[in-house]
């Protein structure tokens, strides 16, 4: 019963301590695949930013060293970038006549 | 009392309803000439000592030491030497004989005013730059790259030889015309890049403002001067350098010199200063 | 092949003002290229101005002077129509020279 226990504890610190220590070639994937997408999308829009691919190329450097911590949180970053690209050739569509000389 | 009240007040609705119809049709459908009326307006009204001619020469007519420097500077321009080249380059004939000239309306002479133009057969804006490369292709020779020194030698020949004739942007009875400049407007206003800007933020906001150590354009006339030296880049640019370098400095992806957004952005810029002279080609700080 | 060099001389009574410009890529070799290799040094080194065999303005440049650069200055002696020789060095040994009359 104590010896349960005491594995118990020890298999949950494993399980919280290794996704924030320790990300795996496959969580850099997944993160550099919807950061890609994203990025692609802007490209549709005609408006990516200099800063979402030095973040995608950041990330590919780090993985490329086997730093999958790294790779992972620079996808994340050019996701997020991407992501707000997005919402501004989106909402622009309308947004610029705000400005416009009349 | 009562009656002039009701009078006054029936007349008023007229008016308003007056005034409610006319917008609704003008907010619809793109009015380039009163765009243009109501653009140049805006910067004379914000730079009422400035004549009309003096937005062709930029920042130089924002700022009084600029100015004198840029007097001083004219004496002896720093493109002087992209301009001999140029004209050095347009007298040159191909491998096959012609020459630039041979591609252009009045061979190419006193012409800068009147590009870019909208091609009704094409159904696309032609700028000067695409001209000309197109004109090299048809000849058999590999196009230049847009933004560096041979093309902006070529440019700057043949603003100078326009120098002093006002802006002449024609947009034809022809919709997808109409489409062009209003996409060119789009482009103008829309913020983009990390940075969040639209060229408006600069150039029509805040025109004779610093920008760290640079002073701002007005968008009127901006493109009057193209090509420039500018002393920053130690060297010539058209106006796809401008454009792309403008992009990239708020932090977007710039897109490819040429590509349509940036021919129809330059075709409304351009039909925005009609009236105003050619005064390229330009130094700038 | 055209001079590197543009000269205006004018005589104003006893002062002439003299103007050029020289065409020159002056690096400095402190700076990279695109590929991120260095651009070797290449500047002029002296600059010269002669009017009649004699040097009324000399220039000892080095890698601080900007590129194509530009030079004003003005001296006493000279009359219109005479003869104005600039001449450039670098440091590669590179010349050119020019005559200019002063107008």
């Amino acid at each position: 019963m104590k010896h349960s226990v005491r594995n118990l504890i020890a298999a949950g610190l494993i399980a919280g301590a290794t996704p924030a220590c320790a990300a795996s070639e496959a969580d850099f994937k997944t993160a550099y695949a919807a950061a890609e997408a994203a990025e692609k999308e802007a490209g549709a829009l005609r408006n990516q930013w200099t800063t979402t691919e030095a973040a995608l190329t950041a990330a590919k450097k780090a993985a490329e060293a086997g730093q999958f911590d790294q790779a992972v949180a620079s996808s994340k970053e050019a996701e997020a970038l991407a992501k707000a690209s997005i919402f501004q050739a989106t909402s622009e569509k309308q947004r610029w006549k705000d400005l416009e000389i009349r | 009392m009562i009656m002039r009240l009701a009078i006054s007040f029936v007349s008023a609705a007229l008016v308003l309803a007056a005034l409610a119809a006319q917008p609704a049709i003008a907010a619809d459908t793109p009015n380039p000439v009163a765009d243009a009326k109501a653009f140049q307006k805006f910067f004379t009204n914000k730079f009422p000592q400035l004549k009309p001619e003096d937005f062709a020469n930029g920042p130089y007519s924002m700022n009084e030491d600029l100015h004198r420097q840029w007097e001083e500077k004219e004496q002896f321009p720093p493109y002087e030497f992209a301009l001999e080249t140029g004209k050095q380059m347009f007298a040159t004939p191909f491998k096959n004989g012609k020459t630039y000239g041979d591609c252009f309306p009045n061979q190419g002479i006193g012409i800068r005013q009147d590009y870019p133009y909208f091609d009704e057969r094409e159904g696309k804006v032609i700028t000067l730059e695409l001209a000309l490369n197109r004109c090299r292709e048809a000849n058999g020779e590999l196009p230049f790259s847009y933004v560096k020194d041979e093309m902006a030698s070529l440019t700057a020949y043949m603003a100078f030889t326009s120098r002093g004739k006002p802006f002449d942007i024609k947009i034809p009875d022809d919709p997808r015309a109409l489409e062009a400049y209003q996409k060119g407007k789009e482009y103008f206003y829309t913020r983009r890049g990390q940075l969040n800007f639209s060229c408006a933020t600069c150039h029509v906001q805040e025109p004779g403002e610093r920008i760290r150590a640079e002073i701002l354009a007005p968008a009127l006339g901006i493109l009057n001067a193209m090509p420039i030296y500018r002393s920053e880049w130690s060297g010539m640019g058209t106006i796809s350098r401008r454009f792309t370098t403008c992009n990239s400095q708020i932090r977007g992806v710039p897109l490819s010199p040429q590509d349509e957004e940036y021919r129809d952005l330059e075709y409304y810029l351009s039909y925005v200063s009609n009236g105003l002279p050619i005064s390229g080609p330009g130094a700038r700080p | 092949m055209t001079s590197t060099i543009r000269v205006r001389a004018t005589s104003n009574g006893d002062i002439t003002e003299v103007q050029a410009l020289v065409q020159h890529p002056m690096d400095s070799g402190f700076v990279k290229d695109a590929k991120g290799e260095i651009i070797p040094p290449h500047f002029i080194q002296q600059l010269t101005f002669e009017y009649d065999g004699k040097a009324v303005f000399v220039a000892d440049w080095g890698a601080a002077v900007s590129k194509d650069p530009y030079v004003k200055f003005s001296f006493k002696g000279a009359k219109k129509g005479d003869d104005l020789k600039i001449g450039w060095v670098d440091n590669k040994g590179a010349t050119d020279t020019t005559t200019a009359k002063i107008q």
